[in-house]
């Protein structure tokens, strides 16, 4: 059995150098069982770069990554495609990296919402069936740690309230630690207890502040929905500039950001974007 | 029955069928067919090494197919070159190089004919033992890797990501692809071997839900196709190795016929894939 305070993973001032520039460089993270990391940020921010360190796919060309050994892992990556020529179902996509016990497998397709898909070919499911098949086999794996590349895209607002309480009740009764990485830098999960924001580089992390208790977002979303949806809003004091440098609030111009220069501190609101988006009608039991 | 040399043309034929079934379906899944064909151009020039050097043809093609896999893993890391041009590259050169090495020995009488479209009514005793013992081998080896070899092909990432090693796995099936190359060299010659490998694996694809499934299924019909293109040839003194591939080749004509009329019958297995409903994206 794992130490409950030994982390699983550390990244330590890690990156990755192609083609003649850094992905993401000096990345330093570690996940505990039972703690949500989230990423954030832009497109090309490096967040799924960071995920494939976690993940040894990639070896970083800087720093040091510390990896418990035996570690039980399960990944949703961000894209899939299946080949049409794999003769697939559902249930042999299941168990395509390992055997997984028959009723933990209907027990984890249950919980996604895809028990009635396991004789589906895998190439006949829309986006978001296909994301919540992945999503079934990550959590009948039994993982220690889960990574989670964007794991409600394609999946409807209301299946993605579903989806992100999902991700925390994993949390609470498998005890993984889970990454998740979104690129959305408005809806992050309440229950995420470390947001990073990339961009290139580590731009800053900590703990974000539940603030979506104001009553017009209660008023239109519901309690539970509240406190599951949240906005991470961003008061960044430097920016950052085509070429990849980096102009500070004062106008100085660097190469990079540097942490002496107070901006990794800043404050983190959260509140709710909520004005487009309809609630979500009847609860799905999951 | 091993003293009729038809007898033994059948089980030879046979043996290869139910190994290039399996290894098939991978060239077909992952895209390789012409992989296939240039690690069996390369074949011709083991043979032309194995006269030059007096070693045992099969060991010799083997080696310079192990050898082609492995440069072509190495320049795939490297070069600047798409993978189907170095596969063009590597294909036309190791054949054209096993052809102007046999011109040199000018010593050796060979029939180059035998070794391009297959010498399958000279089988040998010993032949048929090397394709069933090692065939069994090539199976055994591929029993033991099918799961981390499946998952890496469906997806490298995923698979590396869970803790399987698709770069171990990948070469071991690129120098079973090697093996059955030389052991199939004799029975369908160099320019037929991936026909072997990739119609019946074709044919089975669309009756097949699952990869297991496809890849005995793609045994079968390899296997059913090497009876009927040898019994053909016996028939119309046809060259029993093009005889095969036509053989495959008439089962998947058949197959599209006998699918598109079962497709015609209405479908009662409500599991059946082509005929699960699409949900609607919502879900409430």
């Amino acid at each position: 059995m794992l130490d409950q305070n030994e982390p699983l993973i550390a990244l330590d001032n890690c990156g990755v150098y192609r083609a003649k520039r850094w992905l993401v460089h000096d990345v330093s993270l570690t996940i505990r069982r039972g703690e949500i990391v989230t990423l954030i940020g832009p497109n090309g921010s490096g967040k799924s770069t960071t995920a494939k360190m976690v993940l040894s796919i990639l070896k970083p060309d800087q720093g040091t990554v510390r990896r418990f050994s035996g570690l039980q892992v399960a990944y949703v990556p961000q894209r899939l495609s299946i080949d049409w020529t794999l003769p697939l179902t559902v249930d042999r996509f299941m168990r395509l990296t390992g055997k997984i016990n028959a009723s933990e497998q209907a027990k984890a397709m249950a919980a996604t919402g895809v028990n009635h898909l396991a004789h589906a070919e895998v190439r006949t499911l829309s986006g978001g069936e296909f994301q919540r098949v992945l999503l079934a086999r990550a959590i009948a794996r039994k993982p220690d740690l889960l990574v989670l590349d964007e794991p409600v895209q394609g999946v409807d607002f209301s299946g993605e309230i579903v989806l992100y309480e999902l991700i925390k009740k994993i949390r609470d009764d498998l005890g993984c630690g889970i990454l998740l990485i979104s690129h959305d830098l408005h809806v992050v999960m309440a229950a995420t207890d470390k947001v990073i924001c990339l961009n290139g580089h580590m731009c800053c992390s900590g703990s974000p502040k539940v603030v979506a208790s104001s009553a017009e977002y209660k008023a239109l979303f519901g309690e539970r929905a509240a406190s599951t949806l949240a906005v991470y809003e961003h008061a960044h004091d430097h920016t950052h500039l085509p070429d990849g440098r980096v102009q500070h609030s004062d106008g100085t111009i660097t190469d990079h950001c540097h942490a002496e220069d107070g901006h990794h501190d800043h404050d983190h609101d959260v509140s709710a974007k909520v004005d487009s988006i309809m609630p979500s009608k009847g609860e799905r039991h999951v | 029955m091993f003293d009729d040399f038809f007898s033994r043309a059948l089980i030879a034929g046979v043996g290869v069928a139910l190994i290039a079934g399996p290894l098939g379906c991978f060239i077909v899944w992952r895209r390789l067919a012409y992989f296939g064909d240039t690690l069996s151009h390369a074949a011709l020039l083991g043979v032309a090494l194995a006269f030059l050097f007096e070693i045992n043809i099969t060991l010799a093609v083997f080696g310079v197919s192990a050898c082609v896999s492995i440069a072509l893993l190495l320049l795939q890391r490297n070069a600047t070159l798409s993978s189907d041009a170095l596969l063009g590259l590597l294909s036309h050169s190791a054949l054209a190089l096993g052809l102007v090495v046999l011109a040199f020995m000018t010593w050796v009488r060979i029939d180059l004919m035998g070794f391009l479209f297959g010498d399958i009514l000279a089988v040998s005793k010993l032949d048929i033992a090397i394709i069933w013992l090692g065939g069994a081998a090539v199976l055994a080896i591929l029993t033991l890797i099918w799961r981390p070899l499946f998952a890496a092909t469906v997806n490298p990432e995923l698979a590396e990501a869970e803790g399987m090693n698709p770069d171990r796995v990948n070469m071991i099936f690129m120098l079973l692809m090697a093996a059955v190359i030389a052991i199939a060299m004799k029975i369908v010659g160099v320019l037929l071997i991936t026909a072997m490998l990739i119609i019946p694996a074709a044919t089975a694809r669309k009756f097949s839900s699952s990869p297991e499934q496809m890849a005995i299924l793609a045994a079968a019909i390899g296997a059913l196709s090497v009876v009927g293109g040898l019994f053909g040839s016996l028939e119309w003194d046809t060259p029993a190795g093009p005889s095969i591939v036509v053989g495959a080749l008439i089962v998947f004509l058949l197959s599209f016929l006998a699918y598109a009329l079962k497709g015609l019958t209405p479908n009662v297995d409500p599991s059946s894939a082509p005929k699960m409903p699409k949900r609607k994206s919502g879900h409430e």
